[in-house]
């Protein structure tokens, strides 16, 4: 017989399933994983040394670019490091319209990676389908930033303006069929033999190597263990919200899929309580603290020291107080930190950002021990990895 | 030692007490930060100090690790300890977080905790890459996310924004290349503090 070696591939970093830019290097015993590499890095832009030549406010779309599908969560969790140093409080408007954002961000984060997990797998339709709905929130996204996707919208102290007349309408609207669209999803997948051949049993990870491995979102929820920051360590009005979280039992891809699916309901009941809070109660939507806000247009007009204030605040920017702050949100897809450490001037002394893919990615090596090279394909979807926040 | 003591005292940090009780000196302060207490440890304790935090406290998961270069912080001084690793560690079943740090001089070593979490693996491989801490008995202490054949610590403070090289493709070898840089390193907007007149 002949002798058969193990044998090394190069999985990526242009194949369509390494979810953009992932060098995996893969030691197969004929098509079982031995052993899973990867290589990340290749789309490192060195932000945070960047952070610490901005200002605060310059700060902000840097954000954006980290995990680039779901941006508004990544500018929350930086505005609350901000909102905690300066020990500023923010009106109830803003943090409604803030967790309606979120939350929108969430489903839209959670609608790419459905469309693109039953990609991997080989299931065309869903992706189309998700990315229908996807179009309908980058409308939102626009209309109360002007940017489909990079939006820059949550700065810190509040968000930067006021939602537009009509704009609520149009998110009741999109909420009123939203479920309807999951359900669509859920008939093309959930019961579908192909979809339960490639997912069930498969990336298990129990509740111990969850821990372990830094494990936090969807994927930790997958594993049984309910932990959701939303709830535990709650966030603007996160504590007024009902809703529910949905936890796996095995720990496989299945779980996780149904988790993911379960919590775009729940995002789109949270969405619901935050408009009919928002219809009926107007206000600022900016902290009043004078360090953050700019002053209003029309008291620059006749105010020399509003000009001036003006001036400053986008050139100069503001002073953060001396101190170290980490502040955290419940991402789309996991844990979402930021570590401030700040000298007292205006710009952060040191910025270090926690994304969830990056521990996640670890973890590779880990789940795909022992699967088939196909499953590779199926725990990199299910991780729902995006390389701008792995690679920072 | 007895300061320790009363900052505990005053900041309803006892649960923490059996910390300095088991380490000793080893406990070089604990405090209230703004959102989580905050621990120093010696270097040479750290990975008894998280088998500890982890075992018997029930901080089951490293959430981060990051350097940080203090060199050019605010009243520092030739002598200090130039970097701190900065532990965020999350206990899920207490609900509670909890900052752990450890002051390092340029070119002192520190343990490894993978032993305790396996995720800071990586972690420990970013901060050796960005800031050159070496983590001792680490199984892979490599790059991670600059380029392979990287040179320098980019993170530290002294490591120009622009980088020392850049990379062009030469038409010759046909191949990218290296060079070093020309770029010049602007600086747009100082870094200023309050109530200092700038004139």
């Amino acid at each position: 017989m002949a002798e058969i070696k193990n044998y090394t591939l190069n999985f990526g970093p242009q194949h369509p399933s390494a979810h953009g830019v992932l060098r995996l290097v893969l030691e197969l015993d004929g098509e079982v994983v031995e052993r899973a590499e990867p290589h990340i890095g290749l789309l490192h832009r060195g932000t945070e040394k960047l952070f610490e030549q901005k200002t605060y406010l310059q700060n902000v779309p840097y954000f954006d670019r980290f995990d680039y599908v779901s941006m508004m969560a990544n500018e929350h969790a930086y505005a609350l490091a901000v909102e905690k140093l300066m020990a500023v409080d923010v009106p109830e408007r803003a943090q409604y319209i803030r967790v309606m954002y979120a939350e929108l961000t969430r489903i839209l984060n959670h609608c790419l990676w459905l469309g693109a997990a039953a990609l991997d797998i080989g299931a065309m339709t869903v992706f189309l389908y998700c990315f229908r709905e996807r179009e309908d929130i980058f409308d939102f996204y626009e209309e109360v930033s002007g940017a489909r996707m990079h939006a820059a919208y949550f700065r810190p102290g509040g968000v930067n303006q006021d939602l537009p007349e009509g704009l609520l309408e149009k998110i009741k609207a999109f909420t009123d069929t939203f479920p309807g669209y999951i359900d669509e999803y859920e008939t093309l997948l959930t019961e579908n033999r192909i979809w339960k051949q490639r997912n069930v049993d498969i990336g298990v990870v129990d509740k111990e190597a969850a821990l372990a491995w830094g494990f936090s979102g969807p994927m930790i929820r997958g594993s049984g263990i309910e932990w959701d920051l939303r709830k535990t360590q709650p966030y603007d009005v996160y504590d007024k919200m009902e809703f529910d979280i949905p936890v796996g039992a095995t720990g496989d891809c299945y779980d996780r899929y149904l988790v993911r699916v379960e919590e775009m309901r729940q995002s789109n009941e949270i969405v619901r309580q935050c408009i009919e809070w928002l219809a009926v109660n107007p206000g600022p939507i900016m902290s009043d603290d004078s360090r953050l806000s700019k002053p209003s247009r029309s008291s620059m007009k006749g105010d020399m020291e509003a000009l001036i204030h003006h001036f400053k605040h986008f050139s100069e920017g503001y002073h953060v107080p001396e101190g170290e702050v980490y502040a955290a949100v419940e991402h789309p897809k996991g844990e979402f930190g930021v570590y401030l450490v700040s000298d007292g001037s205006n710009k952060p002394y040191r910025m270090k950002v926690r994304a969830s893919g990056f521990a996640h990615v670890e973890a590779l090596d880990y789940m795909c021990r022992g699967h088939m090279l196909a499953d590779v394909v199926t725990i990199l979807g299910t991780q729902d990895i995006v390389f701008g926040e792995v690679d920072r | 030692m007895s300061d320790i003591k009363q900052d505990m005292e005053q900041t309803g940090l006892l649960e923490l007490a059996g910390l300095q009780a088991c380490f000793g000196d080893a406990v070089q302060s604990i405090s209230e930060g703004i959102d989580c207490p905050v621990v120093v440890v010696d270097r040479k304790a750290i990975v008894d100090v998280c088998h500890y935090l982890k075992d018997k406290q029930g901080y089951e998961m490293l959430i981060d690790l990051c350097g940080v270069d203090m060199s050019e912080y605010p009243g520092f001084v030739e002598g200090d300890a130039r970097f701190e690793v900065v532990y965020n560690l999350l206990s899920i079943q207490h609900n509670k977080r909890l900052r752990v740090k450890v002051l390092l001089a340029e070119r002192e070593l520190l343990f490894s905790t993978v032993e305790v979490w396996p995720t800071v693996n990586w972690f420990e491989r970013e901060a050796f890459e960005m800031y050159g801490i070496i983590f001792n008995h680490h199984p892979d202490l490599r790059r991670l996310l600059t380029d392979y054949g990287f040179e320098g610590h980019p993170m530290l403070k002294d490591f120009p924004v622009t980088g020392r090289t850049e990379m062009f493709f030469d038409e010759e070898q046909w191949r990218c290349v290296y060079r070093p840089n020309k770029v010049e390193n602007r600086v747009l907007i100082e870094r200023t503090w309050p109530g200092v007149d700038r004139g």
